[in-house]
């Protein structure tokens, strides 16, 4: 009979080498998923993982996508890996997201069409406090009505939703846009755009951001008391609050980090990739920042490589959708297997398999 | 604008059935001590599953198995997960909802706008005539009636059988039901499963009765409302009917509201039914005792059986 034993100590060459065997055996269910769709598992799986890196067709138009997806996944998943690092479950990143654009695009289209450029770092602010604002609805009633973050910040998403597609089709709309909904494009207008840092490179600031996010969030985790705190009242609640770490204080900057974080993504997508507030304006980055965040083991260096990686298969779904049709609501139930995979391979980091003969008790 | 409250009350019995029927099933689920956030995603499953087969087969009935299947496919992910690989609760439930809506998006490609059959109402047309209350108690389809009597079930199972005394027993304290000689892990899973397939029946309910049509994303999150309703009604099976019905109020006004044209912004009565949930969330919880005390007290821990 099998039998589990605990671990001491998560093993270290599971807790790396788990999220690189989820990704291959997600490709190996995927791939099963494509033939069940009719289509060659095979290639879908090298038009996904290898073509927009590599292919001389597509390469050139894929490679600096490949950063522009990677820059918000990443901003958002390295606040939200802090607080659930702590046990604080933000999973309304989507909603923050909204409310950073709303903010920031609000802000810089109140000065149109003045090109100061003061506007755009403005815009930022205003972007990030539009996220703070949104994060910190779910962070006070958890801390003075005690209630549940997860639902707060999850039904935040719906409200944002709604406050998106008011804007759109009322108060930020594009006045000289003949009535369609949508605003007036922020990428286009030099006081307002997110422009690209260095050419051909899909590097713009949010980009930048996240790189600076991933280094600062590094420092803090590994060097600072801060991280410290985190790491402890994650792991031992009760030993945290005997040991002086204040849990509404936590979960307060936990959750206004991630709030912030997730606005400014928000703002540099609206100025930059996404030109303009629509009502379709979020994809989904919020929720996919989640598995970012999971498949990056909550670490820093690893939230970099798996923000790359997951933005590696929106490309390369989309690519495939051109390729081979595939649908794509598809890649979505991809990314979500490779999360599934991940979670059972946990199991091997924390226990160990022993195996035991029947009759033993 | 006349709103007139018997239609009114009508439509708020089916805007709330989908939202119950999920709610009552996670209910058990967190009353066995699993927190499972991953409704949202066995729902729209039970909804896609319940349309297609609606649209395939022509038998509602078929239709709403396919739905429960659906919801327990699902859910059986989930239960392994978290009962045999010992993964964390909240991170798995999360991983269900966004699987659950991507695969859904993917078996319901082509199917939006398809007709379904329509189901039958149980009671005689002379009853349903009846002034106020034919429409309000006899106008419903049959589901309707089996979504309040599955409150009641679950109500008298959890507190007057050896059953529902096991299920609490096994959430309140894993390991002292553990060392009772209960399976643990066993009855999780049944659980689990319940849960599942009352998600994908409200799913199917959603697709199949009340919107009669697929569309990605459907459910709206129907699925974290009934999350919340569990919290709301501190874990008793009467009070998620309640609040599915303030729940169910809340959404068939303010369409209502939306229809008649009033001078309130549509962006805050679409927000509305969520917001209002917010609120009684927050009303609940801030009662110290009551939410602490309510709550089953090994929810969302794992169980690990060292010997």
């Amino acid at each position: 009979m099998i039998a589990l034993e605990k671990r001491a100590q998560p093993s270290r060459a599971w807790v790396v080498g788990g999220p690189v065997l989820a990704v291959v055996l997600t490709m190996l269910a995927g791939g099963l998923m494509f033939a069940a769709l009719g289509t060659d598992p095979v290639e879908a799986i090298r038009i996904i993982f290898w073509d927009p890196l590599f292919s001389e067709r597509f390469a050139a138009y894929s490679r600096p996508q490949l950063l522009v997806k990677a820059g918000p996944l990443i901003l958002i998943a390295i606040g939200l890996s802090m607080g659930f690092k702590a046990g604080i479950w933000n999973i309304g990143a989507e909603g923050q997201y909204i409310l950073g654009a709303i903010c920031g695009a609000a802000f810089g289209l109140a000065f149109y069409p003045s090109e100061s450029p003061l506007i755009f770092p403005g815009m930022v602010l205003a972007g990030i406090a539009g996220g703070v604002l949104w994060a910190m609805i779910p962070a006070l009633l958890k801390v003075y009505a005690r209630t549940n973050e997860i639902l707060v910040s999850l039904l935040l998403v719906y409200v944002a939703e709604a406050m998106l597609a008011s804007a759109a089709t009322g108060w930020l709309r594009n006045p000289e846009g003949s009535g369609f909904p949508g605003s007036r494009n922020l990428a286009r207008h030099a006081g307002t755009a997110n422009l690209e840092l260095i050419a051909g490179t899909g590097m713009h600031w949010g980009v930048l951001a996240a790189f600076i996010a991933v280094i600062a969030a590094y420092v803090v985790m590994t060097r600072h008391v801060l991280g410290y705190q985190i790491r402890l009242a994650g792991q031992a609640p009760r030993a945290a609050r005997f040991g002086g770490v204040n849990p509404a204080r936590l979960v307060i900057l936990c959750l206004g980090v991630s709030g912030a974080l997730a606005g400014a993504a928000g703002l540099f997508e609206v100025s930059g990739p996404a030109a303009r507030i629509s009502i379709d304006f979020n994809v989904g980055y919020g929720f996919t920042a989640i598995i970012v965040a999971f498949l990056g083991r909550l670490n820093p260096i690893g939230i970099l490589l798996a923000g790359l990686l997951m933005a590696l298969t929106f490309i390369g779904g989309e690519l495939a959708q051109l390729m081979l049709g595939v649908p794509a609501p598809a890649i979505q139930a991809f990314q979500g297997m490779l999360l599934f995979f991940l979670l059972a391979l946990d199991l091997m980091a924390n226990y160990r398999i022993r195996l035991k003969r029947e009759g033993m008790a | 604008m006349i709103i007139d409250p018997v239609t009114l009350i009508v439509a708020l019995i089916t805007v709330s059935t989908p939202v119950l029927l999920a709610a009552i099933g996670e209910l058990v689920v967190e009353k066995s001590g699993v927190l499972n956030l991953g409704v949202e995603g066995m729902m729209i499953m039970g909804a896609v599953c319940g349309f297609i087969v609606a649209h395939q087969s022509g038998s509602t009935v078929l239709a709403f198995a396919a739905g429960m299947g659906g919801g327990m496919a699902l859910a059986l992910l989930f239960a392994v997960l978290t009962q045999l690989l010992m993964a964390n609760q909240v991170a798995s439930g999360l991983a269900l909802t966004l699987f659950g809506l991507g695969l859904a998006a993917l078996l319901g490609v082509g199917y939006s706008g398809l007709p379904v059959p329509t189901v039958g109402r149980p009671f005689p047309d002379a009853l349903q005539d009846l002034p106020v209350a034919g429409p309000i108690l006899f106008s419903h389809s049959a589901l309707i009636y089996v979504s309040i009597l599955l409150v009641a079930a679950v109500w008298y199972v959890l507190a007057r059988t050896r059953i529902g005394l096991v299920i609490r027993a096994v959430g309140e304290n894993h390991d002292a039901a553990h060392a009772l000689g209960y399976k643990v892990v066993r009855i999780r899973f049944a659980t689990i499963l319940f849960g599942g397939a009352c998600a994908g029946l409200g799913g199917a309910f959603l697709s199949v009765i009340r919107v009669q049509n697929w569309f990605e994303g459907m459910t709206a999150g129907a699925g974290w409302i009934a999350l919340a309703l569990v919290v709301f009604a501190s874990w008793k099976p009467w009070r998620v009917l309640l609040g599915a019905w303030l729940f169910g109020g809340i959404a068939a006004l303010q369409l209502r509201l939306q229809a008649a044209e009033v001078g309130v912004p549509v962006a805050l009565l679409d927000a509305s039914p969520y917001l209002v949930t917010i609120i009684v969330l927050v009303i609940i919880s801030s009662d110290r005792t009551r939410a602490a005390l309510s709550a089953p007290a090994a929810l969302g821990r794992v169980f690990h059986a060292s010997s």
